[in-house]
């Protein structure tokens, strides 16, 4: 059955010339849209990824990575709303492209967050007044 | 049928004011109309939290031993410099002040990450901050230098005083350039991306109270938590702008200066924040009751989201050039559907102001008034009127040559 799967992936600095992440389209079926690249301040590499597939294909191009030590974990865990520091004023709303910060009741006007939806583009963060959203990479 | 401030505050004392939130009130209006709800309804409760950037507390920090002058020289608060033209202990913390050397927007936008607001949230939550100074030295104040932690329990005087808070309606705040624009009223996406608007709506204090009948100086208020005054009116108070019927302001028109004691206040409801690439602030809650004491201060009070109209600017030229030009007006019930229309453009919106923390001040406030812990002030002066012919003015540059 074909699904897609959005990971985080973190490249250890001694592997960050390397390519790795092509395997998966050609040794095993998948298919993937970039979300997000960068070398991270420490040299450590950073993909998000979505990985479209075969459920069998999936798991085992996720196992390839982690033998390459590509640290993988899925995205719905990297951005995190602190519900103490949010005042709940909506300013995130309209900066969030796929619409995983928003208001379902209009009348209480209090602010969601479905990590579902989340692609952890970060345009969300600064924008928030108090700064209540955290990114954990 | 009139009711007298007196009547209503003796209710209190007893235990037998009928109180209601702006909410409710709407409910009552339309199950039993206004002559019966004028009657039943003693007072409805209003509240606002939002951004208000001029806002600040002075302290009286204490005097030392050998004693030193702050007045003249020069004091930061946890790094964040601090107004010292005032006597020896006292200084006044700005909400926008920051760091000498925040880098603000040398690379743009800046984060803003700290500033007076934030300084002022800590004080309150009770932390340690740090108090540096430098002085110049008298016969009478010796002393040069001085590094403290300083707490708010231990300080004297603590006073929060806000020369502009509670504007009575604001701009909804749109982008018509090719460039993203971050300003105070958030992050404005280019071509029209979004449009932000700013204002408890039906719930604001002062659009409950649209011609200051009842809100004057001396009003007892909600204050971040704690109790507080209206003081004077606000800075930029312009009461004889544009209104539509009802008296209900179509342009941010009226301003409260409100003051309080800052040691009775909470973190909750006085918040530091960060405005990307336009500085820091001070989030601050404020919840004013007003009495119905006749069927006129009800009809007043009886606006909903969808009677009040904001003007919708463009911040990429006319807010920023002074141009009083408007692309057209839109109600706080569209605005807080989330999506408004503008020249055929469907727009997303998105709030600064929280509607569900005003609620939860408004809750607070009926909650201090049915215990009989909170009276009702008579105003002691009135704020200018919209016939007072007091107006908000421009700066007439004249340049020094």
């Amino acid at each position: 059955m074909t699904t897609s799967k959005r990971i985080v992936l973190k490249f250890p600095k001694e592997k960050i010339d390397q390519p790795i992440v092509y395997k998966l389209i050609k040794d095993y079926d998948l298919s993937f849209n970039i979300l997000r690249a960068n070398i991270m301040p420490d040299d450590e590499g950073l993909m998000v990824l979505e990985l479209t597939g075969e459920d069998a294909n999936i798991k085992k191009g996720l196992d390839y990575l982690k033998k390459q030590e590509v640290n993988v974990q899925p995205l719905e865990k990297d951005i995190v709303v602190n519900w103490d520091k949010c005042t709940q004023c909506g300013a995130c709303v309209a900066q969030c492209p796929v619409g995983a910060l928003y208001i379902k009741d209009r009348k209480t006007m209090k602010v969601e967050f479905d990590p579902e939806k989340c692609i952890a583009c970060e345009l969300c963060v600064l924008p928030c007044p108090p700064r209540a959203i955290e990114v954990k990479f | 049928m009139v009711k007298t401030l007196n009547e209503i505050n003796e209710k209190i004392k007893k235990g037998q004011v009928v109180v209601v939130t702006k909410e409710e009130l709407l409910d009552l209006i339309e199950k039993q109309g206004i002559e019966k709800t004028a009657k039943d309804v003693d007072i409805v409760t209003t509240a606002t939290f939002g951004p208000m950037c001029s806002s600040g507390a002075y302290l009286n920090v204490g005097h030392t031993r050998p004693k030193i002058k702050l007045g003249g020289g020069k004091a930061t608060l946890n790094g964040v410099p601090v107004y010292t033209g005032f006597a020896a202990v006292d200084v006044y913390l700005g909400a926008t002040a920051m760091p000498d050397d925040d880098p603000r927007n040398a690379v743009h936008p800046g984060e803003f990450k700290y500033g007076g607001g934030h300084v002022i949230e800590e004080l309150v939550e009770g932390k340690d901050v740090k108090l540096e100074a430098t002085a110049y030295g008298t016969d009478c104040y010796p002393r040069k230098e001085l590094k403290t932690w300083i707490n708010l329990k231990d300080v004297n005087e603590a006073v929060l005083f806000n020369p502009r808070n509670a504007y009575q309606n604001y701009n909804v705040a749109v982008n018509l350039s090719d460039r993203t624009l971050y300003t105070y009223l958030g992050v404005l996406k280019p071509n029209l991306g979004n449009a932000n608007y700013c204002s408890a709506g039906q719930l604001s204090p002062l659009l409950n109270d649209p011609f200051y009948k009842t809100i004057g100086v001396g009003t007892k208020i909600f204050l971040g938590g704690g109790i507080g005054y209206v003081a004077w009116h606000g800075t930029q108070h312009n009461p004889g702008g544009l209104r539509g019927e009802n008296g209900v302001p179509k342009r941010p028109l009226g301003t409260l200066a409100v003051i309080g004691d800052l040691k009775q206040m909470s973190s909750k409801w006085l918040k530091g924040v960060s405005f990307v690439g336009y500085g820091t602030t001070l989030s601050v809650g404020i919840g004013i009751p007003i009495p119905i004491l006749s069927e006129e201060t009800l009809k007043y009070a009886a606006i909903k989201d969808a009677d009040i109209y904001a003007a919708i600017v463009d911040y990429s030229d006319a807010y920023p050039n002074g141009k009083t030009d408007v692309m057209g007006e839109v109600n706080y019930a569209q605005l807080k559907s989330g999506e408004i229309d503008i020249k055929g453009k469907k727009v997303p919106t998105s709030g600064i102001s929280s509607y569900s923390k005003a609620l939860e001040i408004a809750n607070i406030l009926k909650s201090w008034i049915k215990k009989g812990d909170f009276t009702l002030t008579e105003p002691v002066a009135p704020l200018p009127s919209a016939e007072s012919g007091y107006k908000l003015k421009p700066l007439n540059e004249r340049p020094i040559k």
